[in-house]
């Protein structure tokens, strides 16, 4: 790699005990049961870029999100944020300092809010929290500046959350977000909760954002096109795992991996171009028992027996024994 | 033309509260022929799904419809006793919600679930709506309903439990079908399979299809008339080609620009500023006038009627040609 990846995920993994409780493995048998949320998944993103993971609902990408800004403890693996490992026991006073610079933003703005807090106050936390200005005056100063960069008036912050639509309350925790000096920012579905002419207005502002104060993005999405439109480089999530891994155009003009293909022609299409869909079958299997091998084989249609037997490593961007051993041409893709 | 299956006209529906009445929906007017899906899309608080629950008299008080009429294959129902609109709904008009957990009870089997439904409405034995209920479930494409049928709610996944529920809307073969965002809780894969799904029963049964979704896919996809409603109103109605691809109504405009798209490659989504606003603050004229782009004097004033332009029924001024207002009704 030329230039030194900002955020390096290596080999994360997240187990979680979804066992039932002792008394009832004891009294009516059953063994403990793990659920592999997240497998084995590496990428990095560069400054400035903005990295989208995508997968349905069940796929893993909100534990990945959750365990890059620290929520979460991994159960292996690791998150090296500019060249700070996050779980290394010694860097400890320069983790806190990289705190600072981690920020996050969740789906759901009317739960993401303090509703008993005032907004500027909800937006001087970081500030408050990390001692980055002492002077009350100038706190309010910056809080004020930064509801304008984000499209609110200053004097919104004399308001409680509920007086703001859901949009405006998106801007509010993207304001939060910021108020720290962030520069790196993990969005959990950020627009999901949102109406298309609203989701617009945040996506233009993320982007704006992303140009004036040059901020990375790990964006986590359900939406296909959304992601297309925010990020340069794309991972398909599938069952813990990250299937393909390619930049955003190429993702769409040329999707390689049987699932990405699936997920790509399932999308309904805004612009009528009367482009048959190939028929989905099956839903995503229970995590609990993932089928052997490649997770993907019961619903792919280039399975064979190796399919069934041997997890595909990801190589030249996708994780396809079908692929690389050439049974299925990358052209191919309808 | 052939009589339509649902026909509503200059449909009001009211909220009264403490700080004055809410004019949810302000004489709205539609129709749906039979097999025909109509989309109605919009975004929260457009009035959207209180349309659907008005048609199928699901308007809990303070809610009320003041006026209009709703009529269903040639019967005026929105002034039905409670008893016999409760016949009428589940026997001609069924409903899909968006969350197929709430729709269905957790604590019975779907085949009680099913039977008592197909039991209510037709004059089957036990016996033989049990077989029917093994069908619908097969028509619906759940994989071995004789075996699944006695399984209870929770041991379905979500599309299959969508399924469950279109089956239930589709037990007493009704004329129409009213679906409230039937997809919007499915990943995208399952979405697919239910929207195919939803189209196929409606051009095999002749059933009519009310979808309402704010999703402009998922009607480009599966309707064939869309009506776009804003603050209540109907912006614009015509057929989905050409709602989609050649809007009128600014509104309609910019919230076709606000949707990224798979295909086009623009920088910025077109971004229509502000918010829908709130039912106790629709501004006079057109509610749309404070964020449209082309606002003139009279878009302040004036309520812009429904006019008929090629295909579509647009209510916006800029389309009116005649200086006399003339009462477009199609």
């Amino acid at each position: 790699m030329t230039e030194r990846s900002y955020v390096e995920v290596k080999d994360l993994r997240r187990v979680f005990d979804v066992s039932k409780p002792w008394l009832n493995r004891v009294l009516e048998g059953g063994e403990k049961q793990y659920l592999k949320a997240v497998d084995g998944v590496s990428f990095s993103i560069a400054k400035g870029e903005t990295f989208a993971l995508v997968g349905e609902s069940g796929s893993g990408k909100s534990t990945v999100a959750r365990m890059v800004v620290g929520l979460l403890p991994p159960s292996g693996g690791e998150v090296v944020i500019d060249g700070v490992s996050m779980s290394s026991k010694a860097a400890l006073a320069e983790r806190q300092r990289l705190r600072r610079r981690i920020q996050m933003i969740f789906q759901d703005p009317y739960a993401s809010l303090n509703p008993r807090w005032q907004v500027d106050r909800i937006v001087a936390e970081p500030i408050r929290a990390f001692r980055l200005i002492e002077s009350e005056k100038e706190i309010v100063a910056r809080v004020g500046e930064l509801l304008s960069l984000v499209g609110l008036h200053p004097a919104d912050g004399g308001k409680y959350p509920h007086e703001f639509s859901g949009g405006q309350r998106q801007r509010i925790a993207i304001a939060r977000a910021l108020a720290s000096n962030a520069e790196f920012i993990v969005c959990d579905e950020p627009t999901s909760a949102l109406d298309v002419s609203v989701q617009a207005q945040i996506l233009n502002l993320m982007r704006d954002l992303q140009d004036r104060l040059g901020l990375t993005y790990l964006f986590i999405s359900h939406n296909l096109a959304v992601v297309r439109h925010m990020a340069s480089r794309i991972g398909v999530m599938y069952l813990g795992r990250i299937v393909e891994i390619s930049n955003g155009r190429e993702l769409f003009a040329q999707p390689k991996h049987p699932y990405t293909r699936m997920l790509l022609d399932a999308v309904p299409d805004v612009g009528m171009t009367g482009r048959q869909r190939i028929p989905v079958s099956g839903e995503i299997p229970n995590p609990i028992n993932p089928p052997s091998g490649c997770t993907f084989n019961p619903r792919c249609p280039f399975a064979n027996e190796r399919c069934r037997a041997e997890i595909p490593p990801l190589l030249g961007g996708v994780a396809c024994h079908a692929i690389h051993e050439g049974r299925l041409s990358v052209d191919a893709a309808a | 033309m052939t009589q339509p299956v649902l026909s509503v006209r200059d449909l009001r529906v009211e909220f009264v509260t403490r700080r004055g009445i809410l004019k949810a929906i302000d004489g709205i007017s539609f129709d749906i022929g039979k097999g025909e899906v109509l989309g109605v899309v919009g975004e929260s608080g457009a009035g959207k799904s209180v349309t659907g629950s008005a048609v199928v008299g699901l308007i809990d008080p303070p809610g009320r419809i003041a006026g209009g009429e709703i009529w269903l294959s040639g019967m005026r129902i929105d002034n039905l006793p409670p008893e016999e609109m409760r016949r009428v709904r589940g026997k001609r008009i069924g409903m899909i919600f968006q969350d197929p957990l709430t729709s269905l009870n957790p604590l019975y089997r779907v085949s009680e679930q099913l039977i008592e439904t197909i039991r209510t409405h037709t004059n089957l034995s036990a016996s033989g709506a049990r077989k029917r209920a093994i069908d619908l479930l097969a028509e619906v494409g759940i994989p071995a309903p004789e075996r699944r049928i006695d399984s209870y709610p929770h041991e379905f996944s979500g599309g299959m439990r969508q399924r469950v529920v279109i089956a239930l809307a589709l037990c007493a073969e009704p004329e129409l079908i009213i679906a409230d965002e039937p997809t919007t809780a499915l990943d995208v894969s399952v979405q697919a399979q239910i929207i195919s799904l939803l189209k196929r029963l409606g051009r095999e049964h002749g059933t009519a299809i009310m979808l309402v979704t704010h999703d402009m896919g998922v009607i480009a996809e599966t309707a064939d008339r869309v009506a776009v409603m804003y603050a209540g109103r109907i912006a614009e109605i015509g057929p989905v080609r050409d709602v989609v691809q050649n809007p009128l109504h600014p509104y309609a405009k910019g919230l076709m620009g606000a949707i990224p798209s798979l295909e086009s490659d623009a920088n910025r989504l077109v971004q229509i500023p502000g918010s829908m606003p709130r039912l106790s603050a629709i501004p006079p004229g057109c509610p749309f006038n404070p964020r449209c782009p082309y606002v003139f004097d009279r878009c302040r004033v004036e309520r812009p009627e429904p006019i008929q332009h090629s295909e579509h029924r647009v209510a916006c001024h800029l389309y009116d040609q005649s200086p006399v207002r003339s009462e477009a009704v199609a």
